[in-house]
C-alpha cells in the first residue's frame, strides 16, 4: 500500500505505474489545514478520472471529529473509492459512526454497501480494542498499524529493530486473523536505508502481516521480493494443488502427496502460496489451469 | 454570485495555479508551456467548470505546469469555492 | 626553424586563406562550456568576413551569440547535429534564409570523408597541444584546465579539412603524445586564455537519478536487455544520454555478475558508469568517441584499453569497418516515438528545435538490438504519438520501446516480443500506448507551423529524410 500526498497532483497522476497493490491518497497528515479543501477536490477528481487499473484505491480521511472528516467521506464515496481508511481509530463506536456517514452518502447515490473500511490503529487504546475495532462492521476489510502516533502515545522512540512495536504488531495480526480480515504494517520513512527496511519487511512478514505500507515507489521492489514465495514453496504448493485435483477426479476424499496425508491447514497454506505467487508475477493464471 | 480574490493550486510540475477575481463575463488568461497544443482545451475546462458552479462573471489567471484536466477542474473548483464562500459539499 | 606554427588567431585566419562564402568547422567536445566557436566567429566578424558556412559537430545553449553574427550576415549557413537554447529558438522562428542541415555523427563523418561536406578551415579546440600541432583532449601539464578526453568528433575535420587551426589553452613541449590530432594535419596553433569552461564541459561524479520513474524505466530497460537473447558473454553495448538509459547499465550489472557474463566492449559516449564496469572487469574495452564526464576523461588519458575513435570509425554508414556494425545492444532516449517506431530526438512538442540527432540513427540502424527508453508522458506532453513531429531515426531500425505503461516491440522482431513475454514482462501494442496517452491528456491541437523550411534532416546515407518548418 503506497501512501501518496493528497495535494500533489503530479504524484497522483502516475502512482499506479509502479505497480503497488493499493494506493492510499492521503487527506490527513500530509495535507496542511489551509489546503484540506483543495486536496479533497483533487482526490475527488483524480478518483473520478484517472484510470488506476486494477489498483485498489484507498483514501485516508481526516478524523470525523474535525471540520473535514464528514466532507471527506462525502467526496470520496461520491468518487467511488474502494476503501476509506480511518485514522487514529480507538473504539468500535468510531467505526460504526464512520459506517453511518458512509451509508448516508451511499443511500443518496443508491449504492449501499460499496465502500469498505480500513481502520488505522495508532494508540494504546486502539491496540487494547483491536478485536472490537476489527469486528465493528462487516465493511471492515483490514486494520493497520500507524507507528509514529502509537510510539508517541507510548512515550517511547521508534528504534530500528522495532522492539517497542512488537506487542502492537502481534495484537493487530491476531485481531485481524480472529476477525477474518487483512492486516497491514506501518511505514518506514528512511528511504536511504534499504537494509533496515528489508529487515523490517522480513520481520512483519514472519509475524503474519498481509502487507506493508510504503512512502515511495523505490520501496516496492523490496516488499515484493520479501513477500514473493520461494520457488521450492511454490513447487510444493503446486504438487498439493495437483493432488487435490487428482483426488477430486477420482472422487476420493483423501488427499495425499508423496504418500503422506495432507491436512486442511496445509491445503490452505498451499492456496495462499499460489495466490501470492500469482500476485508477485511468478506464476500466471494459465499455468495453473 | 459575488467573486472575491482567491488562489488555489501550486507551481509544481503537474499542477496548475488558479487566481480568480471579479470580472465581467468569463475572462481566462493562460500561461502554459503546452499552450500551442492544449491551450484551447485547458481554457474550455476552466470556463466549463466555472459555469457548472454557476459563475458567469470572473477574471481567471491560470499558470499551468502540465496539469491534467482532472487537476484543472479540482483547482478551479477550489479557487471558486474560496472566492464565493459556497462549498460543493454538504 | 622553430615555432612557426604558433601564431595569433588573426594571423592563423589570414594564413588559412579563408574567403567569404567558405566553410569553417568546429567540434563540440567542450559541450556547454565551449568558448571556441564564439571566440573565432567574433574574430571573423571583426575581420570583416561575410557569408561563411558554419559546420559544427553540434551546437548548444552557449552559442546564442551566433544569432547576432547571423543577423549581420557573417554566418549564412549552418550544419550541425544539434541546436539548443536561444539560437535554436530563433532559428525555429525563421532567423536564417538558408535552412540548417542536420546530420547524425556518423552521417557527418561520412559526408566529410566523401567530400559532400567540404571544410575549408577547421578551428579545433584542444586541451593540450605542442608547438608542432600534436593535439589532445587529455591534460599534459599542471596548467591543463579544459579537459574533454576523446576528440573523436574533431578527427574527420582534422583529416579532411583543407586547413586546420588548433586552439589550445595549454601549449606544452613537443612531443604531446599520445596525440589525437597529428601535427602533420595542422597548419597553425593558437594559444588562447581558455577553450572551455571546465565546470560546464562535464560533471564531476556519477549522479544517480532518484526520480522513481527514471528508476522504473531503467529497471525495465535492464530486464529487456537481460531477456532479449543478446545478453551473452562477449556482448557489446552502448548507452545514449538520458538518466534512464544511463541507469539501465547499473541494473544489468548484477545480472552480469550472477550469470558470469562479460561485455567485450562499450561504444560511443563513455560515462563514469561504463568506466566503473570496465575497471571491475565486466567490460573488456571502451571505444570512446566522446568522454561524457570527468571520470571518463581521466580514464581515457591513462588506460590503454580505453581507446578513442573518430566519428567515421564510430558510426559511418558508408564504411563497413565502422564500430556500430559490431554493436549488439544500444539503449537510446527519445522526445517522441510514433506507432511506426519512428523516433524524433530533435524537435520539441512545441515545434521548437531542442535536441540533437547525435548517434541515434547510426546506432539504431546498425546495432543488433536497439531499445528506446522514454516516459509515455512528460507532464502533459505525450512521447508515444500517432506521427513524430520530425523524423530522425526511421522505425525500420528501432526494435523495442520501453515506457512506464508497458514495453512495445517492433512487429519486425516477433522473436524478441516472444522472449520478453516469456520472461513475464508487460509487452503491449504500440498503438495501445499512443491510445493510453490520448486517454490521459486528450488530443493535442496541431502545431502552428509556417511554410518556410528552417531545417533539413539528412539521413546517414546523405539523402533528405525530413524537413523542419518555421513555428509561428
Amino acid at each position: 500500500m503506497m501512501f501518496v500526498p493528497g495535494n500533489n497532483p503530479g504524484m497522483m497522476a502516475d502512482a499506479h505505474i509502479y505497480g503497488p497493490d493499493s494506493i492510499m491518497l492521503d487527506l490527513e497528515d500530509s495535507v496542511t489545514m489551509a489546503e484540506k479543501d483543495a486536496a479533497r477536490l483533487l482526490v475527488y477528481n483524480a478518483l473520478k478520472t484517472i484510470d488506476y487499473g486494477d489498483t485498489e484505491m484507498v483514501v485516508r480521511i481526516n478524523p470525523l471529529n474535525t471540520p473535514y472528516g464528514k466532507k471527506d467521506v462525502e467526496a470520496v464515496v461520491k468518487a467511488g473509492v474502494d476503501v476509506i481508511r480511518m485514522p487514529k481509530t480507538e473504539t468500535a463506536d468510531e467505526v460504526r459512526e464512520l459506517e453511518a456517514e458512509i451509508i448516508k452518502v451511499e443511500e443518496e447515490l443508491g449504492c449501499v454497501g460499496r465502500t469498505q473500511i480500513m481502520a488505522a490503529i495508532e494508540s494504546a487504546l486502539g491496540i487494547v480494542n483491536a478485536y472490537e475495532i476489527a469486528t465493528a462492521s462487516k465493511r471492515m476489510m483490514g486494520i493497520a498499524l500507524g507507528a509514529e502516533d502509537y510510539t508517541a502515545n507510548l512515550k517511547t522512540p521508534r528504534t530500528p529493530e522495532g522492539s517497542e512495536l512488537l506487542l502492537a504488531r502481534e495484537t493487530i495480526v491476531v485481531a485481524a486473523r480472529a476477525a477474518g480480515i487483512a492486516c497491514f504494517d506501518t511505514v518506514y520513512s528512511n528511504l536511504d536505508d534499504m537494509e533496515t527496511f528489508r529487515k523490517e519487511v522480513e520481520l512483519i512478514k514472519n509475524l503474519g502481516f498481509d502487507g506493508k505500507s510504503i512512502i515511495n515507489p523505490r520501496q516496492i521492489q523490496v516488499v515484493n521480493e520479501v513477500f514473493a514465495p520461494k520457488q521450492k514453496d511454490i513447487d510444493k504448493a503446486l504438487r498439493i494443488i495437483a493432488a487435490i485435483k487428482e483426488a477430486r477426479e477420482k472422487g476420493s476424499g483423501v488427499i495425499a502427496v508423496n504418500g503422506k496425508m495432507v491436512d486442511r491447514p496445509v491445503v490452505l497454506r498451499a492456496e495462499r502460496v499460489i495466490a501470492l505467487a500469482v500476485a508477485s508475477g511468478i506464476l500466471n493464471e494459465e499455468e495453473l489451469s | 454570485m459575488e467573486v472575491k480574490n482567491a488562489v488555489a493550486g501550486t507551481l509544481e510540475s503537474g499542477d496548475i495555479m488558479i487566481q480568480i477575481g471579479p470580472g465581467e463575463g468569463l475572462q481566462v488568461e493562460l500561461q502554459s508551456s503546452v499552450a500551442a497544443q492544449f491551450g484551447r482545451q485547458i481554457k474550455s475546462v476552466i470556463t466549463e467548470t466555472l459555469e457548472g458552479l454557476g459563475i458567469s462573471d470572473a477574471y481567471v489567471k491560470a499558470t499551468d505546469k502540465g496539469a491534467l484536466d482532472c487537476t484543472i477542474r479540482a483547482r478551479v473548483t477550489a479557487a471558486a469555492v474560496r472566492a464565493t464562500g459556497k462549498d460543493v459539499w454538504k | 626553424m622553430r615555432n612557426t606554427k604558433v601564431v595569433s588567431l588573426e594571423e592563423a585566419i589570414r594564413r588559412s586563406g579563408l574567403k567569404d562564402g567558405m566553410t569553417i568547422s568546429f567540434h563540440h567536445h567542450f559541450r556547454g562550456g565551449d568558448k571556441v566557436v564564439n571566440l573565432v566567429v567574433a574574430k571573423l566578424a571583426e575581420m570583416g568576413f561575410k557569408d561563411l558556412k558554419l559546420a559544427a559537430s553540434s551546437l548548444s545553449d552557449v552559442h546564442a551569440p551566433l544569432i547576432e553574427h547571423i543577423k549581420a550576415g557573417v554566418i549564412t549557413g549552418i550544419s550541425t547535429s544539434g541546436l539548443r537554447g536561444e539560437l535554436a529558438n530563433e532559428i525555429s522562428h525563421g532567423l536564417m534564409a538558408e535552412p540548417v542541415v542536420f546530420r547524425s555523427h556518423g552521417g557527418r563523418g561520412s559526408a566529410i570523408a566523401n567530400g559532400e561536406l567540404h571544410i575549408d578551415v577547421a578551428f579545433l579546440g584542444a586541451s593540450s597541444c605542442d608547438e608542432l600541432g600534436n593535439a589532445s583532449g587529455c591534460p599534459r601539464s599542471e596548467n591543463a584546465k579544459s579537459i574533454c578526453g576523446s576528440l573523436g568528433y574533431a578527427l574527420p575535420d582534422a583529416k579532411y579539412a583543407d586547413h586546420v587551426v588548433v586552439l589550445t589553452d595549454d601549449l606544452v613541449a613537443y612531443p604531446n603524445y599520445p596525440k589525437s590530432i597529428s601535427s602533420c594535419d595542422v597548419e597553425s596553433v593558437v594559444v588562447v586564455d581558455s577553450v572551455g569552461d571546465s565546470s560546464k564541459i562535464s560533471s564531476g561524479a556519477i549522479r544517480d537519478s532518484k526520480n522513481p520513474r527514471d528508476i522504473l524505466l531503467a529497471q525495465q530497460a535492464a530486464q529487456v536487455i537481460i531477456n532479449s537473447g543478446y545478453f551473452k558473454d562477449g556482448f557489446s553495448i552502448q548507452t545514449g544520454t538520458g538518466g534512464a538509459s544511463l541507469a539501465a547499465v547499473k541494473y544489468i550489472k548484477e545480472s552480469m555478475i550472477e550469470k558470469g557474463i562479460k561485455a567485450s566492449f562499450a561504444l560511443g559516449g563513455i560515462t563514469a558508469h561504463m568506466v566503473k564496469l570496465h575497471e571491475e572487469g565486466l567490460i573488456g574495452k571502451l571505444i570512446d568517441v566522446q568522454s561524457f564526464d570527468k571520470v571518463a576523461a581521466e580514464s581515457i588519458a591513462s588506460d590503454q584499453t580505453h581507446q578513442e575513435v573518430s566519428a567515421v570509425e564510430y558510426a559511418s554508414a558508408d564504411n563497413p569497418g565502422s564500430a556500430v556494425h559490431a554493436l549488439d545492444i544500444v539503449i537510446l532516449s527519445a522526445l517522441e516515438v510514433d506507432v511506426d517506431f519512428n523516433v524524433n530526438v530533435l524537435v520539441g512538442s512545441d515545434g521548437i528545435i531542442r535536441g540533437a540527432v547525435g548517434g541515434h540513427p547510426d546506432t539504431a540502424e546498425d546495432s543488433a538490438l536497439s531499445i528506446i527508453v522514454c516516459p509515455l508522458l512528460r507532464g502533459r506532453i505525450p512521447c508515444v504519438v500517432p506521427k513524430v513531429t520530425t523524423l530522425i531515426t526511421p522505425g525500420a531500425g528501432v526494435d523495442v520501446v520501453v515506457t512506464e505503461y508497458g514495453i512495445a516491440v517492433n512487429p519486425r522482431r516477433p522473436e524478441i516480443a516472444e522472449r520478453l513475454k516469456e520472461a513475464g514482462l508487460k509487452v503491449v501494442d504500440i498503438h495501445d500506448l499512443a491510445a493510453k496517452a490520448t486517454s490521459v491528456i486528450g488530443v493535442p491541437d496541431p502545431l502552428p507551423f509556417g511554410d518556410k523550411v528552417v531545417g533539413i534532416v539528412m539521413d546517414r546515407h546523405g539523402k533528405v529524410l525530413d524537413k523542419i518548418y518555421n513555428i509561428q
